[in-house]
């Protein structure tokens, strides 16, 4: 190779290498910002030259954010709707999942084509009637209206049926021979060896559900009964804003699915992306 | 239990829940949009809403905003997306694993603090406006010129989407042939020509996935305009998510509410079937 085309290979590397560490560092220092701020006096936030390292202000921070949102009520908010929906939502759409797999019956290809097309309906089409409805039965401002309406989830049951297409179906007929029930069989022969896909529609649904914003501000009107997105949105909405105590909210808001994130990240993108891992 | 009845049974749950929760609302807000608030009753009026929609300013801004916001944030981010994930497929890259969780970690902000964080930073004293003027650029006011705060939601949501997207094509990109990229260097094409002759065209299918859902998703943008602009200045980020929300929740006008809902039921429904028409078969 001659010395001018080496050259030129370096160059480019170089180019390529500094590109990416620029994005890398669009991408991360946000983060690092917040962490910062979380930690200083709402002042620090617009000095010149910007403030970029930690302060000892984030217990007050922690304080006054309590005493404005009742933090630790909205993170127990969020966090139990979360988990009981990805709970419920797993057993439900699994379920579902596993008729439209493993049997045939009347109606199965027209329902399963319903449930794909209705994946396209805008959210905001259903949210009106659906506000309507928990009115009326007075379930707004209840752990029910959070969970329940959002249960069925095409989108769950779409993955789940991907992985359990290639489940095989001699395995069940063997066991229906033996003359396994047909609950004990969904439970001991196909969803032990679906933990993968399991564990990656889990951490789907609850990302949607931890990050599901425009339902539970719609659906709640109390502040104990504030999900932690709502919560936070509301401390923006006040004509003197607080950002020391903002800051800090955000980054509670964000530290444990970060943790969350490094430590599963195979698992993690699966599940955001809707895929198994493989 | 009877044989037949087994199916039945495992999706029955789904099957009551999605009536209840989905079907009735769908068909519910289709009815509510004909009907309209009179003396505390809801009476059919025909295509009043619709026709009210076609002279309705903040409407119609909502409308060309949202498409505005469309149009530019999608395809740019689906490039910068397609871009970083080529210069990650190479064998050759070190710290691939780092770039990639580094890339991928806004996607795993709620929409929610992230809009929250940004409207932060991008105050007229914040840091984004501090560094900028270490280059010498003046103030910009981003959240507050009509220019400026749609500036302001495109640039939040690439930073959010990129990696999200960038993951889904170095999925993909793994099922293309090592060969395809040999052939082409042997017979003398530069990375750039590798790029956009074999990469691109080797994950339409992708493409067009990410775009048609990227696309449903800024349909219904809602959450960023509501916490990082509000739908302002003067309605210059107002988007038809946004603006449902504006007239269901605050104004109580559920009719009108739902008719527009409606047109995003339409648009969502005509822009599918043309991106899968233009993109062809699969």
């Amino acid at each position: 190779m001659s010395n001018s085309l080496k050259q030129r290979k370096l160059t480019s590397k170089l180019v390529l290498y500094i590109t990416l560490l620029a994005g890398l560092v669009i991408s991360i220092f946000p983060f690092y910002w917040m962490f910062v701020g979380s930690t200083n006096h709402t002042s620090k936030m617009f000095t010149n030259p910007p403030t970029l390292t930690f302060g000892g202000q984030f217990l007050t921070n922690l304080t006054n954010l309590n005493d404005s949102i009742g933090i630790y009520r909205v993170l127990f908010n969020s966090l139990f709707v979360s988990l009981v929906y990805v709970l419920l939502a797993l057993i439900v759409n699994t379920m579902a999942a596993y008729a439209l797999s493993k049997f045939e019956f009347k109606g199965q290809k027209t329902i399963f084509m319903i449930l794909i097309v209705s994946m396209m309906i805008p959210y905001q089409a259903t949210m009106i009637p659906l506000f309507k409805l928990m009115a009326n039965f007075n379930f707004l401002n209840t752990y029910f209206a959070l969970i329940v309406p959002s249960l069925c989830l095409p989108f769950a049951i779409f993955l789940m049926r991907q992985n359990l297409l290639a489940f095989p179906t001699a395995l069940i007929e063997a066991a229906r021979i033996d003359g396994a029930g047909e609950i004990r069989i969904f439970l001991r022969i196909v969803l032990p060896s679906m933990k993968p896909a399991l564990a990656a529609t889990a951490i789907y649904l609850f990302m949607a559900q931890w990050n599901n914003f425009m339902w539970p501000l719609v659906a709640t009107t109390s502040n104990d009964m504030y999900t932690f997105p709502v919560a936070l949105s509301s401390l923006i909405g006040i004509s003197i804003i607080d950002y020391g105590q903002v800051m800090t909210g955000i980054t509670i808001a964000t530290i444990p699915i970060i943790i969350f994130f490094l430590l599963l990240q195979k698992h993690f993108i699966a599940g955001m992306l809707g895929s198994s891992v493989k | 239990m009877s044989k037949k009845l087994i199916p039945y049974f495992f999706l029955g749950p789904a099957l009551l829940l999605f009536i209840c929760f989905t079907v009735y609302p769908v068909i519910s807000s289709l009815i509510l949009s004909f009907q309209t608030q009179e003396a505390g009753q809801y009476v059919f009026t025909g295509l009043d809403n619709y026709i009210r929609l076609m002279k309705d300013t903040i409407f119609l801004k909502a409308l060309s905003n949202t498409f505005i916001i469309l149009i530019i944030q999608v395809p740019i981010m689906l490039f910068l997306a397609l871009l970083l994930a080529s210069a990650l497929n190479s064998q050759l890259l070190k710290l691939r694993g780092i770039f990639r969780v580094g890339f991928f970690m806004p996607a795993v902000t709620s929409l929610v603090a992230y809009s929250i964080l940004f409207s932060v930073m991008l105050q007229d004293t914040g840091v984004i406006n501090r560094f900028l003027g270490f280059l010498g650029v003046d103030q910009i006011r981003w959240l507050s010129d009509a220019f400026w705060a749609k500036v302001s939601i495109i640039l939040a949501m690439t930073w959010r989407w990129t990696g999200y997207n960038m993951v889904i094509y170095l999925a993909a990109m793994q099922n293309i042939s090592e060969e395809l990229y040999e052939a082409a260097s042997l017979d003398g094409a530069g990375k750039i020509k590798q790029f956009f002759y074999i990469t691109v065209p080797q994950l339409k299918p992708v493409i067009l996935f990410t775009a048609i859902i990227s696309t449903i998703s800024t349909l219904q943008l809602f959450d960023e305009p509501y916490n990082l602009t509000n739908g302002g200045p003067s309605d210059a980020t107002m988007t038809l998510g946004l603006y449902i929300f504006k007239n269901g929740f605050e104004y109580y006008d559920f009719g009108y509410a739902s008719a527009i809902a409606y047109v995003v039921v339409i648009i969502v429904a005509i822009l599918s079937f043309i991106q899968m028409k233009v993109t062809g078969d699969e």
